[in-house]
């Protein structure tokens, strides 16, 4: 009995809130490596291009729920996505257009993109504040929980309960679903042998007649659509509020960084590392611990790595340490 | 068009010296509360409170000779000691007689330093209750119509005790406000006999709470009190404890307590249990009506405080008969305390007629004023219970 309390304890504070966690850090690493992999520089946007997406979901959900409009026990922001989704491709192949488009017909080097993708990301930051404001903006609607703690409690008897939001049960079926759609889609069709030629040798590419333009706006559009669904289930799951996105980089970069910066794989599995590191370091364990040990050897502290303070911090040390022994990442991706 | 200025400005300059002769007196009092920030949903009824002190004291014509009273507002942000800084020198460059404010302890602290001391201008907060304020050096000059965090953990230790709590997961929010509450109620349940398990900080204004929640669930206890903001990190905190069902009941001290925070969480507080500053009597039953009338909810917290506020510095300035705050930063203590006549809301333009014929005054006002040690209010508090997603007042200590 205080085993199955103990891994119903961990399942509730560690295991679910890390997967969700770690899912829409790989969807949003996802984009990160693919503009690394193909356009070849660090996308600092990314994180308030997740803004701008979520918040045109928020946006069309309002109207949406205006008229009337419901999924029942699903989220109306679902039925949002696509759109907002097709409002954010607008908006990047746009920012393409009149801004990345010139430095790429220059050959400019990586590093002046970086910089310029900073541009883009206060320039995205202001919109967003300006349009929907600083706050907090509940979007979320339909059923909460798929199983609720303390219905959990009644139904088993047991002491601990355990929480399963349908957004985290959303946002982990969503982002098998887009990988997998990925995958197919970079490895089987011919736009995306294409794009992945492209990024291999761009000069090879040239020469067997692909067209850079159409790659890269075919990237545009994965990324916007990429970015758009990490944005919305981030959202939905935690709160949308426009300044955590751009807080969110870090740990989407460390992802991206960790995994190997240009590999898809590696930003999933980065994701995942990076989520769990943080949700492990800093969980306290005393609580898994009194019900596994004996109770001459109960812990009397909390077995707490690091203070919850810290959070951010350990995404930075993994990213260090990463650097310094696998420059590549886990996954051999490029070195940065 | 360069004459068409020169004249304009003229004209402008000839109009306000006529206007001002027509005022001879006009008394200004500034406002700085946080108009935005994490406690924007109370400063609204905050600043009217103050205001409806003045407007009564303007129509009463009674003030040093019919005077005017009239407010000007800065934002002080809460939490940004720089605006509020700022937002403090632009009301003194614009030659106020006192000021009222800041609302949260932090930027109260750094006013003062950095803009009521140097400008020797007396400053009276209606909520800044950080128990640092007690003794921080103040010349003279900082007064609160708010009682110390210190007399609300004492409090707050009681109720848990008698509620039958044994043992209690802390958090606070990470800044003077919070760490003070939480200080407080540490060591006063903790003399009481009551266990703390745990005493963890919150950021503000994160969209994720979860691991914070892991971690207090992990300690354990039979109630998570939450010493931090409600339109915040604190209402962050509780939607995540609930979700993983780590606590049903919270502990909500002053900064917990709105209308704002059964609204955001929904029914799942109700059964949650705090204190907040506020007293009974017909102090506040009269000012909650006159408050109505004026369009305003007087019951939000801090509000009556605000309006003590207010009086309080009308009624010195009266009693000094001048409004240099280096005369009347005397008299704000044998104004708001006995013996004399108890004065009440409405009552003002009273007061300032009895203080005119050189009698004595006790102001009583909204929150049943009592100023103790160097200058703050001894504090009762209003005992609130969440049912059916409304904060009721279930008694007072």
């Amino acid at each position: 009995m205080d085993l199955l309390n103990a891994l119903i304890a961990f399942l509730n504070y560690v295991f679910v809130p890390g997967v969700a966690y770690g899912s829409q850090l790989a969807l949003g690493a996802l984009g990160v490596t693919l503009v690394y992999g193909i356009l070849r520089f660090s996308n600092f946007a990314h994180g308030d291009t997740m803004a701008m997406g979520a918040m045109s979901a928020v946006l069309l959900t309002w109207l949406f729920q205006s008229w009337g409009i419901s999924l029942g026990p699903l989220p109306t922001a679902l039925l949002a996505l696509p759109f907002a989704i097709g409002l954010t491709i607008l908006l990047l192949l746009g920012t393409d257009r009149v801004v990345y488009r010139f430095y790429r017909e220059k050959k400019a080097k990586p590093v002046i993109l970086v910089i310029v993708s900073l541009g883009v990301t206060f320039i995205y930051n202001g919109v967003t504040r300006f349009i929907i404001g600083a706050d907090d903006q509940n979007f979320l609607d339909g059923e909460r929980f798929i199983i609720s703690a303390r219905e959990f409690k009644t139904a088993t008897g047991l002491e601990e309960g355990l929480s399963f939001k349908t957004t985290q049960g959303i946002t982990i079926i969503t982002a098998i679903i887009v990988v997998a759609v990925l995958f197919w889609f970079l490895n089987r069709t011919r736009a995306g042998k294409s794009m992945r030629a492209y990024s291999d040798n761009e000069d090879l590419a040239l020469l067997s007649g692909i067209n850079p333009e159409r790659v890269v706006m075919i990237t545009w559009m994965i990324v916007a659509g990429l970015a758009t669904i990490a944005g919305v289930l981030y959202g939905l799951d935690k709160s949308f509020k426009p300044f955590t996105y751009f807080q969110l980089l870090l740990p989407i970069f460390a992802s991206a960084i960790v995994g190997g910066l240009g590999n898809p794989l590696g930003a999933i599995a980065g994701g995942f590392v990076i989520a769990f590191s943080e949700v492990t370091i800093t969980y306290a364990w005393k609580k898994i611990l009194v019900y596994m040990m004996p109770e001459s050897l109960e812990p009397s502290g909390l077995v707490q790595l690091l203070s919850t303070d810290y959070k951010f911090a350990v995404s930075f040390v993994i990213l260090l340490i990463v650097l310094l022994f696998k420059p590549t990442g886990l996954f051999k991706g490029q070195s940065v | 068009m360069k004459k068409m200025l020169l004249a304009s400005t003229a004209a402008a300059l000839v109009a306000t010296s006529a206007f001002a002769d027509a005022h001879a007196k006009e008394v200004k009092l500034g406002i700085e509360f946080g108009f935005t920030g994490p406690i924007e949903s109370l400063t609204g009824p905050m600043a009217a409170g103050a205001e409806l002190a003045m407007k009564e004291v303007t129509d009463s014509g009674m003030l040093l000779d019919g005077a005017t009273v009239t407010s000007t507002r800065a934002d002080s942000g809460c939490i940004d000691n720089g605006l509020a800084v700022s937002g403090g020198e632009r009301l003194i460059a614009e030659g106020i007689n006192g000021l009222i404010g800041a609302d949260c302890s932090g930027v109260t602290g750094a006013v003062l330093q950095n803009v009521a001391i140097p400008n020797g201008m007396v400053m009276i907060s209606p909520s800044a209750t950080s128990p640092g304020l007690t003794t921080m050096e103040d010349n003279g000059l900082f007064f609160r119509t708010s009682p110390s965090d210190a007399r609300e953990g004492e409090v707050m230790a009681e109720i848990l005790q008698e509620r039958g709590v044994k043992s209690i997961a802390l958090t606070y929010t990470n800044n003077d406000y919070g760490k003070g509450l939480a200080d407080a109620i540490e060591s006063s349940f903790k003399a009481l006999g009551g266990e703390v398990t745990i005493v963890a900080a919150h950021e503000d204004g994160k969209a994720d709470y979860s691991a914070e929640v892991g971690a207090l669930a992990s300690a354990g206890g039979d109630l998570l009190v939450v010493a931090g903001y409600l339109d915040q990190g604190g209402a962050g905190i509780i939607k995540s404890a609930l979700d993983a069902g780590a606590w049903d009941t919270f502990g909500l001290p002053g900064g917990m307590i709105g209308e704002n925070l059964p609204k955001t969480i929904g029914p799942d507080l109700d059964g949650s249990y705090g204190q907040i500053a506020g007293s009974q009597g017909n102090g506040i039953e009269a000012f909650t009506k006159m408050a109505a009338d004026a369009g305003f909810d007087g019951t939000s917290p801090y509000t009556p405080e605000s309006y003590d506020a207010a009086a309080l510095f009308l009624l010195a300035m009266q009693a000094a008969n001048s409004t240099d705050p280096a005369d009347y930063k005397e008299k704000i203590l044998e104004v708001a305390n006995a013996p004399g006549t108890e004065i009440f809301p409405g009552e003002l333009g009273k007061a300032l007629e009895l203080i005119k014929n050189g009698e004595d005054i006790d102001y009583v006002g909204a929150s049943a004023v009592e100023l103790i040690g160097p200058g703050e209010s001894a504090g009762t508090y209003r005992m609130i219970e969440v049912k059916d997603g409304v904060n009721e007042t279930i008694g007072y200590k």
